[in-house]
């Protein structure tokens, strides 16, 4: 059964959106991203505008960060305190990101820049967790080794400006969770995500936060943030698409609470292990789709109404 | 289709019947001017009819709303794909296709097609940037031209007007599902002994109509209203859907 969705211009099957939906808001529950990381790329691959969507998946993410927060709440695993610094760095980067987008767009290398920085930052963050995560999964195989510290500090954590966050057991300073947020807000904004991916694996390995309420805590700000990039698309770029991401959205949530459930049952090894290889799969996609001759070198874009 | 039927008939009685006030050569009319896209739209026929006050052949030219558009060209740069030219051109039509009741080249010489714009080699684009060279520029206008005909929007051909006796033609012009909104303009041109006799246009109309039109209408008028009611409405699916989790 096809749908018109009325800013993309074209018509979609709706079974593929929902379970396109569905399926993004599955992890998106089971990880505490967002999953516009996923979502963004497919929505690319069934032939929707790249611009479109950027900004539909980010409306999208406000409705499944609101359910997936609102079960790790119930759980109270949120750092408010946390999430608060986290967004007001967050709100700025977005502003910051919509306005990179409009001058990219204008220059003709938007499609480029999505794609490269999805490239870049999925490669990297994969590598890093999969390393990662395997280190800890031989460690647990090993038992008498020496217990681990609640949490490494580093130089960074020295700044000024110094916070205690009391839910995440953390003395550091507030510029830390101040810059993260900024730069997930610029992303949100150029590639339609919540940034959870980006932010899951800094608020474990440069904040220190505890395992547990990393998901809830990214999931909290995320919500602010995808709202403000939606209204600020909306106007700046008129490239939500409305239609498109409630039907996103209703696959979505439910996937998102299934997500959330299956989580729990699962180690925070296995569960980093199994992020890495997802976020790898789809930078070496997105990597291969840069460096294969397109079938027309040449490409249309129509300006004014 | 009917209302061509019926048309063509008025056409007809009114030809016969008063020929000494057929003072023009040329009357042409479409069956429609207002295109109406609503949801379930998967394109409609036009029909275009009309009668010449003798012998003749008509072509008629279907132009959609202009706009810029800029093309650019994409090449390697250290193993990656990136758009690395460009060119823009200004009054790009946004549908364009060729109707003639005959072979173009048996009535109409070089120099009437060049001034008239028949067919697509005809099509006057503005390239904006004057500095290029000629070939550079003829890249750039027929990877535009190819990339529209791709989107169905560009006619590959040219299509037939067929004449019922000597006097009466009609055509039927498709349109596309996904063909542009805006303000058309239908020209027709009577030609005899390789020169245009008379010419008539007629404006056609293609709009959005319907819930999708309304969406995007407002989204474009009202855009942070917009915004703000795309986000409290994902919002409020999302608390929704988590309330039948609560208990779990």
């Amino acid at each position: 059964m096809d749908l018109y969705l009325p800013i993309a211009a074209m018509s979609l099957d709706v079974f593929l959106l929902l379970a396109l939906g569905g399926g993004v808001g599955f992890l998106s529950g089971v990880f505490g991203v967002g999953g516009g990381f996923l979502l963004t790329p497919f929505l690319i691959f069934i032939g929707v505008p790249h611009a479109v969507a950027v900004a539909s998946s980010a409306n999208q993410l406000v409705g499944a960060s609101v359910s997936g927060a609102l079960a790790h709440w119930r759980r109270g695993n949120i750092d408010f305190q946390m999430a608060f610094v986290l967004l007001a760095g967050g709100l700025v980067g977005s502003a910051a990101g919509v306005w990179l987008f409009a001058v990219l767009r204008r220059i003709g290398q938007i499609d480029l820049a999505i794609s490269l920085s999805y490239t870049l930052l999925l490669g990297t963050l994969g590598a890093l967790m999969l390393a990662e995560s395997t280190r800890a999964i031989l460690r647990l195989r090993k038992p008498g080794g020496p217990r681990r510290k609640l949490h490494q500090h580093i130089w960074l954590h020295g700044l000024p400006l110094k916070m205690r966050f009391r839910r995440s057991k953390l003395y550091i300073s507030a510029l830390l969770p101040l810059s993260l947020g900024f730069a997930v807000g610029v992303l949100s904004a150029i590639m339609g995500v919540g940034g959870g991916f980006v932010m899951i694996p800094a608020m474990i390995y440069i904040l220190g936060m505890p395992t547990s309420v990393v998901p809830g805590t990214s999931l909290f700000q995320i919500i602010f943030v995808a709202a403000t990039v939606t209204v600020l698309q909306a106007v700046g770029n008129g490239t939500v698409d409305v239609v498109l991401a409630l039907v996103l959205l209703v696959g979505g949530v439910v996937g998102a609470q299934l997500g959330t459930r299956f989580g729990q049952r699962l180690r925070g090894e296995q569960l980093r292990a199994m992020l890495a290889f997802i976020v790898l799969a789809v930078a070496a996609k997105l990597l291969f789709d840069l460096t294969v001759a397109p079938p027309d070198l040449y490409s249309l874009e129509t300006i004014g109404p | 289709m009917r209302r061509g039927c019926w048309f063509l008939a008025i056409a007809l009685a009114a030809s016969s019947a008063v020929p000494a006030v057929a003072a023009e050569p040329l009357i042409a009319d479409l069956t429609s001017h207002f295109i109406a896209i609503t949801t379930g739209f998967t394109g409609t026929d036009v029909v275009l009819f009309g009668a010449t006050d003798g012998t003749g052949d008509v072509i008629a030219i279907v132009r959609g709303p202009e706009h810029d558009a800029v093309v650019r060209r994409k090449s390697r740069v250290a193993g990656i794909w990136v758009n690395t030219q460009q060119m823009t051109f200004t009054g790009v039509p946004s549908y364009y296709a060729v109707y003639s009741s005959r072979q173009l080249d048996e009535i109409a010489p070089p120099s009437m097609q060049a001034l008239h714009q028949i067919g697509l080699v005809n099509l006057r684009l503005g390239a904006a940037e004057k500095n290029r060279s000629p070939e550079e520029i003829n890249d750039f206008r027929a990877a535009l031209i190819r990339e529209r005909q791709r989107q169905g929007v560009f006619g590959d051909g040219v299509g037939r007007i067929a004449f019922l006796g000597d006097r009466l033609f009609r055509a039927t012009i498709p349109f596309p599902a996904d063909l542009p909104t805006g303000e058309y303009r239908v020209e027709i041109f009577l030609v005899r002994d390789k020169a245009v006799i008379s010419g008539q246009t007629t404006p056609l109309y293609a709009s959005q109509a319907g819930i999708d039109a309304d969406v995007y209408e407002f989204a474009n008028r009202e855009a942070l209203l917009y915004g703000i009611i795309a986000v409290a409405g994902a919002a409020m699916a999302g608390w929704l859907a988590s309330l039948p989790f609560r208990n779990a």
